[in-house]
């Protein structure tokens, strides 16, 4: 068990700088001339989704901490900001975002991983992205820069915009800046692994998930279920003692939040495949699928499978089981044309009427989630 | 400024004959339940906020699905304005219904339709009481976490639609955090699935929007919530301190040391005396303000946090720690607190809750501000605040049948809201817009910021028909406000047409 309470040596240096009127007037430009924007941060996730073609606007200029009160639990930070940065801010005060969100790249920045709303391995018992957001600043189309919600861990006046921005991969408007909720890092933490094949671990989720343990990860991978215990220094050691397993070195969460274990490489001529079902779902029967292509994240709700199976074939298998498959592999390496599963005509007729009001002439980031917006 | 529906500032309301609604709702749905004569609707003309009624046009009382949607398709059709109702309780006007319009009371959606302890998920309909979601699951060592004040008598529905909170807030989140999937209804009868049983579902996060939407985008038909299990424990202290600044401040500490408490709450001496006159909760009388602390979860760690928060709440300087000896003191020292409002509502012939937010460390500012807007305007004004994350309900005394005392409440409100905005805080926390806070509305967003807003609404409601007025104030009605707030002798808006 390690105590995680230690707080970092030295804050990191961050050069800040303010660059959203710039932004604005580029917005506003590509307003007048009707012409595309690619919205881009570190450009760690652009396979994550389909290809834009559009001018870059680059938020790398925008960045640094506007205002950190550890005592408020709240950062207000530029879109900009690296995450490694924001991250280590954090932690200088024992403090952490909660929803672990994933870097595929050390310039990968807080407005990507907020527009891509991906979310690491805490997130069925913390939450995701969009529960920490309290508020934003968006430019909108005509360029405007925007106060949504605030920094105040309650509000409910108007609409919730700051979190509808979440996961909206830049299609409604700009992130400036966001401020989050943030939490105390746990005072200890234990990783440990315990053999057993998929249908016992499934099981034994369930039978866990019912009480209040300590739990903050739970995967399943290679014949082996691993979880992770965090919380005060007495419940994590006796959750330990009481599950017993092997010692796992927690760094295999790092690993698993930005797909960097080694089931990650190398997918040969296979497409790697995102799984959302609900939690308890049972293993499906993936045409073709061997065991060792598949590894549960989230208690078994996030799945990813490396495989050729067809789009239809899996997104139908999915939403049978009531969830939904996302596409993982850029088309252009193999992936499917469409990497989020089409939605129901009533559902796309106000995705329509959304992207219509706040993006009237497409010039955010058009086709990045679906064709037409 | 007065809050009651202006055609002339919040949009002009389709003009139809109420008997011909009737006929073609009846003709419709010849088994919806349609209440129509005066004496009727009387039970319908306000909810929470009493002080402000409005006889709704007609009350429709589906059971079914299917009657919903027809009453939408027709009303829609019709140009009918809809404002939902579920139990009643909101406490911002949110279903103050309309004279041009119908009230779709939602309480007949009571059923509980599913528990899912291995998924632990509850799938309940709107009119479902919050308690009920608790007591359904509490066989399976599960309960739904948001606990509204008013969680006996409140619908979930409702929770939604105002993005409810609750005493536990800081550490499990408000409705938004807990739920997981809403069916719903568009004002054109469509059905709409946002959000699932698994963690997320792809395109926008229209569930998210949903949450705290009022009633004003769609209306909600069945909703599925996360169920957490019970903690294993949990432990009360309550400190005592002679100074309200100082309890301000051990908040902050308790945080610092790294401590989220499952809840954190401050009444100050007038809400503690209301409190205990009415439920001798063992609240000490003498103190300027007591703190209560819950930690729970794991037995061994809630052990080390109560011994770090009693360390904390000594060296900030408090006067008496009890820790509640069993789960029944534990109960009675929250008993109190929940009672709280009408406790004070005991004091005085009627009280005017506040619901401001504010980042904690501006407290002691704040509630300065609000002790001499209570001296200046001769109204007393007991505070209860969730300490934990900043959400103030200041209750201001007064008695309505005093010629002018209402609207001198209404202005002291209104001035506390603005101190919260200027605090850095939002003038709604858990309550809500609704017709309420539609003024202060301007203090808090910019033009631009509402026009974002009324863009959201258009994409769902063009019409603007599912609870017009509610929530976002035209700029109409900014500009007639901001008229009454003018600065530097800059009138704001000079665009915009004044009444």
């Amino acid at each position: 068990m390690t105590n995680t309470n230690q707080p970092l040596p030295h804050a990191p240096d961050m050069t800040e700088q303010d660059n959203a009127e710039t932004l604005c007037e580029q917005v506003r430009q590509a307003y007048r001339e009707r012409s595309p924007l690619r919205i881009v941060g570190g450009d760690t996730r652009a396979f994550y989704g389909r290809a834009v073609e559009g001018r870059a606007l680059s938020t790398l200029e925008h960045r640094g901490i506007v205002h950190y009160d550890p005592v408020e639990l709240v950062v207000s930070v530029r879109a900009g900001t690296r995450l490694s940065d924001l991250e280590a801010a954090l932690a200088h005060h024992n403090q952490m975002l909660p929803f672990e969100p994933p870097r595929f790249g050390e310039a990968s920045t807080i407005g990507g991983a907020v527009a891509t709303g991906l979310s690491g391995p805490r997130r069925p018992w913390a939450g995701a992205v969009r529960d920490f957001v309290l508020g934003t600043r968006v430019i909108t189309q005509e360029g405007k820069l925007l106060r949504f919600g605030g920094e105040v861990m309650k509000n409910v006046a108007g609409y919730d915009f700051s979190r509808l921005m979440a996961g909206a991969q830049g299609t409604l408007g700009v992130l400036s800046e966001i401020s989050f909720k943030v939490l105390p890092r746990p005072n200890a933490t234990h990783s440990l692994r315990l053999t057993m094949p998929i249908d016992e671990a499934l099981k034994k989720l369930a039978e866990l998930g019912r009480k209040p343990l300590p739990i903050t990860a739970a995967a399943w991978h290679d014949g082996g279920l691993h979880l992770r215990l965090e919380g005060g220094q007495s419940s994590v050691k006796a959750t330990h003692e009481r599950l017993g397993g092997d010692s796992l070195d927690a760094s295999f969460w790092q690993e698993l939040r930005d797909h960097s274990l080694s089931f990650f490489q190398g997918t040969g001529d296979k497409a790697l495949w995102r799984l959302s079902l609900p939690p308890n779902s049972g293993t499906l029967a993936l045409p073709g699928v061997q065991e060792n292509e598949v590894l549960y994240d989230w208690g078994g709700s996030q799945r990813w499978v490396k495989t050729s199976v067809d789009a239809e074939t899996l997104r139908r298998l999915c939403q049978e089981a009531g969830g939904h498959a996302t596409c993982y592999t850029a088309h252009q390496n193999g992936g499917a044309i469409e990497p989020f599963t089409p939605l129901n005509p009533v559902v796309a007729k106000y995705h329509r009427n959304l992207k219509r009001e706040l993006d009237t002439y497409a010039i955010f980031n058009p086709g990045r989630l679906y064709a037409e917006f | 400024m007065n809050i009651h529906f202006d055609e002339r500032l919040d949009g002009e309301l389709t003009v139809i004959d109420k008997a011909e609604v009737l006929a073609d709702l009846q003709n419709a749905s010849p088994d919806l339940i349609l209440l129509h004569r005066e004496e009727d609707l009387h039970p319908f003309e306000c909810d929470g906020l009493a002080a402000y009624r409005v006889l709704p046009m007609l009350v429709a009382m589906p059971e079914t699905f299917e009657q919903v949607q027809t009453l939408l398709k027709r009303c829609h059709h019709l140009g009918v304005p809809v404002v939902t109702r579920g139990a009643g309780t909101g406490l911002s006007g949110g279903a103050l219904p309309l004279e041009k319009g119908v009230l779709l009371v939602m309480s007949r959606f009571s059923k509980i339709l599913g528990v899912d302890p291995d998924a632990r998920l509850a799938r309940v309909q709107p009119g479902v009481r919050n308690l009920a979601i608790s007591e359904a699951a509490a066989p399976y060592g599960l309960y739904y976490a948001p606990d509204p004040s008013s969680q006996i008598a409140c619908s979930i529905g409702g929770n939604v639609a105002e993005n409810a909170g609750g005493v536990h807030c800081l550490k499990y989140g408000l409705t938004v955090h807990n739920v997981m999937r809403l069916d719903i209804l568009t004002i054109e009868g469509e059905p709409m699935t946002l959000g699932s049983e698994a963690l997320d579902a792809p395109g926008f996060d229209l569930l998210a929007l949903m949450n705290g939407s009022e009633g004003m985008l769609g209306v909600v038909t069945e909703i599925t919530v996360k169920l957490l299990p019970k903690p294993e424990t949990a432990k009360v202290l309550m400190a005592s301190f002679d100074d309200v600044e100082k309890a301000g401040r051990a908040v902050g500490d308790i945080i610092a040391a790294g401590i989220i408490p499952g809840g954190l709450e401050m009444m100050d001496n007038l809400a503690i005396r209301a409190a205990e006159d009415f439920i001798r909760a063992g609240y000490p009388v003498d103190a300027e303000a007591i703190l209560l602390c819950e930690l729970d979860g794991v037995e061994e760690d809630v052990n080390d946090d109560c011994a770090t928060v009693r360390r904390v709440l000594e060296a900030a300087g408090a006067t008496d720690i009890q820790q509640a000896r069993d789960d029944a003191e534990r109960a009675k020292f929250w008993a109190g607190r929940k009672n709280a409002f009408p406790a004070v509502g005991r004091m005085s012939p009627d009280y005017y809750c506040m619901d401001g937010t504010i980042p904690r460390r501006e407290l002691p500012r704040v509630l300065k501000g609000i002790a001499a807007l209570s001296e200046e305007s001769g109204l007393r004004v007991a505070n209860v605040f969730h300490a934990g994350d900043g959400n103030m309900h200041p209750l201001i005394l007064f008695d309505a049948n005093q010629e002018g005392e209402l609207e001198l409440a209404e202005d002291v409100g209104g001035k506390i809201l603005e101190l919260c905005v200027a605090a850095g805080g939002s003038i709604t926390g858990e309550h809500g817009v609704g017709r309420e806070k539609i003024n202060q509305m301007c203090s808090q967003f910019k033009p631009d910021e509402l026009t974002v807003f009324h863009a959201l609404k258009a994409a769902f409601d063009p019409k603007r028909l599912l609870n017009p007025g509610k929530n976002i104030p035209t700029l109409a009605r900014c500009a007639e406000f901001g008229a009454m707030h003018v600065h530097n002798n800059e009138l704001p808006h000079p665009e915009l047409p004044r009444f």
